[in-house]
């Protein structure tokens, strides 16, 4: 039995050298190494297990069995300690990889829509959303569509009112995009609803006129269109810009090409109607012209004025855009300077 | 129309204060632009007498003075007045007074002299933007008054911006009218009752222009004395009404056109030959106004004339020759119905604007010259004496407007105002403007008052009942009507689409004058054919039309790379405008431009400047939005520089350019640094293709890479249209992915490198058909392009 248990002694040891070993390598490669030392065809506990020929028969299960174990042991050890490692490499990794995340990203820069782009999308949107077209008109127009058609003649005092941009007699740069109302119903009979976006042209320059600027026409012709539709969809229209529930006011005015025509004004928004400078302490901002289409129009363009009746509006868009976002300058529309340009973005 | 409060309620008084009245006023349509004080605020100012002018010891133009201001004693005053003058009757300012701006007056010593006081020009108590010299009072002005009592100065003047319609308010008896009306109060009128004449003298009319003259009333007043002041009264409503006072005749005529709405005119009768003639002018005559300006006159103008000639433009203003002045004895009165269309656009073909001219271009009520000359009359009588003849007419019945007789259906006015109005309450609102009204069986018949003439058809009177039912009171109701669906096609891609693209690249959108400087202008054109040029500019450097977006975009440029700005990228969306103006061509454009670093300053790479592959990476993104054939095709711009400007095309049309600026320009230009523009036609862009589906492959596709050396003139483009010519099923992309010139590339050559990626759709592909495949390749290339394979 003495050689038996010293046979024991003898695996005890191996394996325990084996743990130290496995225990101490620093990296992978050192870990193969150990794991060949020990349980390679050459290693130290398989050799032991090859001179197990000299063991007696009673023994060798019992030997046989520590040698299993020891092998299953360090083997164990072994994976452990390589996952150990492999673990240990993947953190220093990290660590070494690891970014200062608050530096900025690259080219992360967007730029920005014009405001008056970013304005007319959101009336643009609004309309279709509730069926209208949109429309676009030439710039250059002719006196017939800017003025005669509109039921302004050669005489009218509202030609005189328009300040026109003029290249001879009859060409000039449109003063409203009303003309874009006669182009489209020149070409269609009703039921119509469009909205006209674009330039219009003034030959006026001072602190609150550009000589360009921008104008939404509106039109909706059908059979039974009255003012007080004109009142409803024009109410909704604003509350839904400036998203927020205002009063919206109607008030009688003149434009050669409606009757009834109509103003509307809409609680100042700076000042929620108690009265400021951009209000002029009235509490109230004009923020729009309109109307019913006057017969002598539909007479223009051949559309039954008995039968179809229609509302037309126009809005400037720079006074949409200056309300909705504080500017108080018009003519920083047209400076495009970056340090304006980049707050719309 | 600008009037004092009180005036109007001489004629009307409702019971509202100045605020509602105003609020009344603009909620009928009459909107009030601004109210505001006829005086400054002051008080403690009486009506003064200089009783005794003495000189000042210690300086020349100092006055010592003693005035009466109706206490037991005078006060002594030290005035420095030029008119300062023995028993004028002026404005004294006693001690204790405030005046305007909050300036007390105290007791003061002025070079030695004790003052009690301070005699008050018209600008010192804001009644006048200036003065010359003291205010002077009329003689019977009761010393010791208060005088914002003595001129009823706790008034407002309220100016309204009429709308070009409503004339028929140019004048305070017309928006008394209508004050009446919206308050259902009585008005009153003033006497215009005939005025017998105390004279047979008459002066000769005769009218040959009746269509734009229908009714000329003359009427001659001898023995005037032109001398004597206006009375205070009169001069005070003629200035809260904005107008100087000219002399009594002149400030009757005026005075008559602020209450009644009639412009009248005077001419001194002793400078006229042989009658009065209203005609048309042939041109060629000259005539000195009463401004003193000289003008030509255009034919076709209505004129007041006589043997000599021209005496007036008829309806604007009156010459300087036959004006009234000083000396003027004998008058010769006109009141008259000019026609609109006679005048409108006259005064401004001469650039004049009168408050006559403004009047008769909106219409004057046609029966009103007879009430104006009474009340002239009557006035000037009153003020300057003198005996009037009777009163010449001339009348062409069938050149009058006709009074309208209009056809109202009570269901249109629920069509148009989407409301039903009482019966009773139509004819009521009707009838208080003064109309006549008939029931008939569906609605009225309405007649309307020659005063309203701008009331001419149906729907007048519907937009009369909305107006005074309130605007403010009809309903707010959602349309009913057809279902129209908003049609948007997939063939044209959203502009909103691409202006994203190129703000999430990086750009700012700009919007620029579409009215360019002519040098600017014709330094960026691409050809050199004339732009179109506005009549009547601005300024010369907004003269003319833009024929590219380039001109703004640079302007913009400039401007902020003078701010400080050393990255810009921008973008305009807008039309160009080309040709001449009987085929005028205004296409819509996108372009923009880059300059300076192409990425913002930061931490991480090393910063580089923009070069045309920068630019040209972002046309190429805009024209993959909507895919076609797109080339870039190698061709000159005048613009750009001749080694780096491409004219692209798109389906074979060319679309627009992309290229640096020509270095050439960077000086007049005033840039420095480089600068990348591009510019394309917005319908090409927007033209979409709607997708194709082909199936998905599921063999295993293949690279082959190939380098090839050709000529260095050999394009990429070229070589590309090359391969795309290879009619192939297998070959299904290719890209280029490196240009190599140097080390082991002959001079004169450069290296390709190029991917091709193949693909079967049903099979694998075998080797040999790849290899035959890549044979057609290297043959195509050489011979079309001499390429050799780099081994």
């Amino acid at each position: 039995m003495a050689e038996l248990s010293s046979q024991l002694q003898a695996l005890e040891e191996i394996t325990a050298t084996a743990r130290q070993a496995v225990a101490e390598a620093q990296d992978n490669r050192a870990l193969d190494d150990v794991r060949v030392e020990y349980l390679g065809k050459k290693g130290k506990i398989t050799a032991y297990l090859k001179q197990l020929g000299n063991v007696s028969v009673e023994d060798r299960p019992v030997i046989g069995k520590s040698v299993n174990l020891a092998k299953q042991e360090v083997t164990g050890l072994v994976e452990q300690r390589g996952k150990a490692l492999a673990e240990a490499a993947m953190q220093a990794a990290l660590k070494a990889e690891t970014v200062d995340v608050t530096l900025p990203g690259r080219n992360s820069e967007v730029g920005g829509l014009h405001p008056v782009t970013r304005t007319l999308q959101r009336i643009e949107r609004y309309f279709r959303n509730i069926g209208f077209d949109v429309a676009e008109g030439p710039e250059i127009e002719d006196s017939h569509h800017n003025f005669t058609a509109l039921n302004i003649p050669e005489t009218h005092p509202a030609r005189a009112m328009h300040d026109t941009f003029y290249f001879d007699a009859d060409k000039l740069l449109r003063t409203h995009t009303s003309p874009v109302q006669i182009r489209v119903m020149e070409e269609n009979q009703p039921p119509l609803r469009l909205i006209a976006p674009g330039r219009v042209y003034r030959c006026d320059s001072d602190l609150t006129h550009t000589p360009m600027f921008h104008q939404v026409e509106g039109l909706m012709v059908d059979e039974n269109i009255s003012f007080t539709d004109l009142k409803g969809v024009l109410s909704d229209f604003l509350q839904a810009f400036f998203e927020k529930p205002l009063k919206v006011r109607f008030r009688p005015s003149y434009f050669p090409f409606t009757e009834p025509s109509a103003e509307a004004d809409i609680e100042c928004v700076i000042c929620g109607g108690e009265g400021c400078r951009v209000c002029s302490h009235t509490g109230w901002i004009e923020i729009l012209g309109c109307g019913m289409v006057h017969p002598n129009v539909f007479e223009h363009v051949n559309i039954d004025s008995e039968k179809y009746l229609g509302f037309a509006f126009g809005l400037g868009v720079e006074r949409m855009a200056m309300l909705r976002y504080g500017v108080n300058d018009l003519r920083l529309f047209f400076d495009n300077d970056l340090r304006f340009l980049s707050q719309f973005k | 129309m600008k009037f004092s409060e009180k005036w109007l309620r001489e004629w009307v008084n409702p019971e509202l204060d100045t605020a509602a009245l105003v609020e009344k006023l603009t909620n009928a349509g009459l909107e009030v632009d601004a109210v505001e004080p006829v005086a400054g605020d002051f008080n403690g100012v009486r009506v003064g007498q200089v009783k005794s002018v003495e000189p000042h010891p210690d300086a020349d133009k100092l006055r010592l003075t003693r005035v009466d201001v109706g206490d037991a004693e005078l006060l002594e005053i030290v005035c420095g007045a030029s008119n300062v003058r023995e028993g004028l009757k002026v404005p004294v300012a006693v001690v204790g007074a405030v005046l305007p701006g909050e300036f007390k007056i105290k007791k003061a010593k002025l070079r030695g002299v004790p003052s009690f006081g301070m005699l008050c020009s018209s600008k010192e108590l804001g009644l006048t933007e200036s003065a010359d010299g003291l205010m002077e009072l009329a003689d019977e002005a009761p010393v010791g008054e208060d005088f914002r009592v003595y001129l009823g100065l706790d008034d407002v003047s309220i100016d309204i911006d009429l709308t070009p319609n409503r004339s028929d308010c140019l004048g305070v008896a017309g928006v008394a009218r209508e004050v009446g009306v919206l308050t259902s109060t009585d008005v009153c009128q003033v006497n215009c009752d005939e005025v017998k004449a105390s004279s047979d003298k008459t002066f000769p009319v005769k009218v040959s222009a009746t269509a734009a003259c229908p009714r000329y009333l003359g009427r001659v007043i001898e023995n005037v004395n032109p001398q004597v002041e206006t009375p205070v009264w009169m001069q005070e409503k003629l200035r809260r009404s904005g107008l100087r006072s000219l002399g009594p005749v002149v400030d009757v005529t005026n005075y008559v056109m602020l209450e009644l709405g009639q412009p009248m005119h005077a001419f001194d009768l002793d400078k006229l030959n042989n009658g009065i003639s209203v005609r048309l002018s042939q041109g060629g005559d000259k005539l000195t106004l009463l401004d003193g300006q000289e003008i030509e006159i255009q034919p076709e103008s209505l004129l007041i004339a006589d043997d000599n000639g021209p005496l007036a433009l008829a309806g604007i203003m009156g010459g300087e020759q036959s004006g009234v002045t000083e000396t003027t004895h004998n008058l010769f009165l006109e009141a008259a119905f000019f026609s609109p269309d006679a005048i409108a656009g006259k005064a401004r073909a001469y650039g004049l604007h009168t408050d006559s001219s403004h009047r008769f271009e909106r219409g004057v009520d046609p029966a009103l010259a007879q009430q104006a000359m009474q009340r002239a009359t009557a006035l000037l009588l009153d003020i300057v004496g003198g005996e009037a003849g009777p009163v010449t007419e001339v009348l062409s019945d069938k050149d009058l407007p006709s009074t309208a007789s209009i056809h109202l259906r009570e269901d249109r006015i629920k069509r148009v105002l989407g409301i039903s109005l009482e019966a009773a309450e139509v004819s009521e609102q009707l009838s208080r403007l003064g109309l006549a009204l008939t029931r008939v069986e569906d609605g009225w018949q309405v007649t309307v008052p020659s005063f309203r003439f701008d009331l001419a058809i149906e729907v007048d009177l519907i937009e009369e009942l909305g107006r005074l039912y309130g605007y403010d009171r009809l309903p707010e109701t959602r349309p009913q009507g057809t279902v129209l669906t908003s049609n948007i096609t997939e063939r044209l891609t959203q502009l909103e689409r691409l202006q994203n693209l190129l703000v999430d690249r990086g750009y700012f959108e700009a919007v620029t004058y579409s009215f360019v400087e002519p040098r600017l202008q014709s330094l960026l054109a691409e050809d050199d054919l004339a732009p179109i040029k506005l009549a009547n500019p601005i300024s010369a450097d907004l003269s003319v039309m833009r024929t590219s977006l380039w001109p703004g975009l640079v302007q913009a440029l400039v401007y902020n790379a003078n701010r400080q700005h050393e990255r810009v990228r921008l973008f305009e969306v807008g039309r160009v405008f080309k040709g001449d103006l009987d085929n005028i061509e205004q296409e819509r454009r996108i372009g923009g431009l880059i300059y300076g670093d192409q990425d913002a300053e930061q931490w991480s790479e090393k910063a580089r400047e923009v070069d045309f592959f920068d630019a040209k990476a972002d046309v190429e993104a805009l024209l993959d939005v909507t895919g076609g054939d797109i080339r870039f095709q190698a061709e000159t711009h005048p613009a750009l520089h001749p080694g780096q400007t491409a004219r692209i095309y798109k389906n074979g049309e060319a679309i627009g350019w992309l290229g640096a600026l020509h270095p050439k320009l960077q000086k007049p230009l005033d840039v420095n640094g480089r600068v990348y523009l591009f510019e394309l036609s917005l319908p090409a862009v927007l033209l979409a293709q709607i997708p194709e589906f082909t199936a998905l492959s599921k063999y295993p596709a293949i690279r082959r890479d190939l380098a090839l050396v050709v000529d260095e003139a050999i394009t990429a483009g070229q070589i590309e249209d090359c391969l795309s010519a290879i009619d192939s099923d297998i070959l299904k992309s290719f890209q280029l992915f490196d240009v190599y010139t140097g080390d082991g590339v002959e001079l004169g050559k450069k290296s390709l490198a190029m991917a091709f990626h193949l693909q079967h759709g049903e099979r694998t592909l075998k080797d040999d058909e790849v290899d035959a495949l890549i044979k057609t390749v290297t043959d195509t290339l050489e011979q079309a392009v001499g390429a050799t394979i780099r081994s």
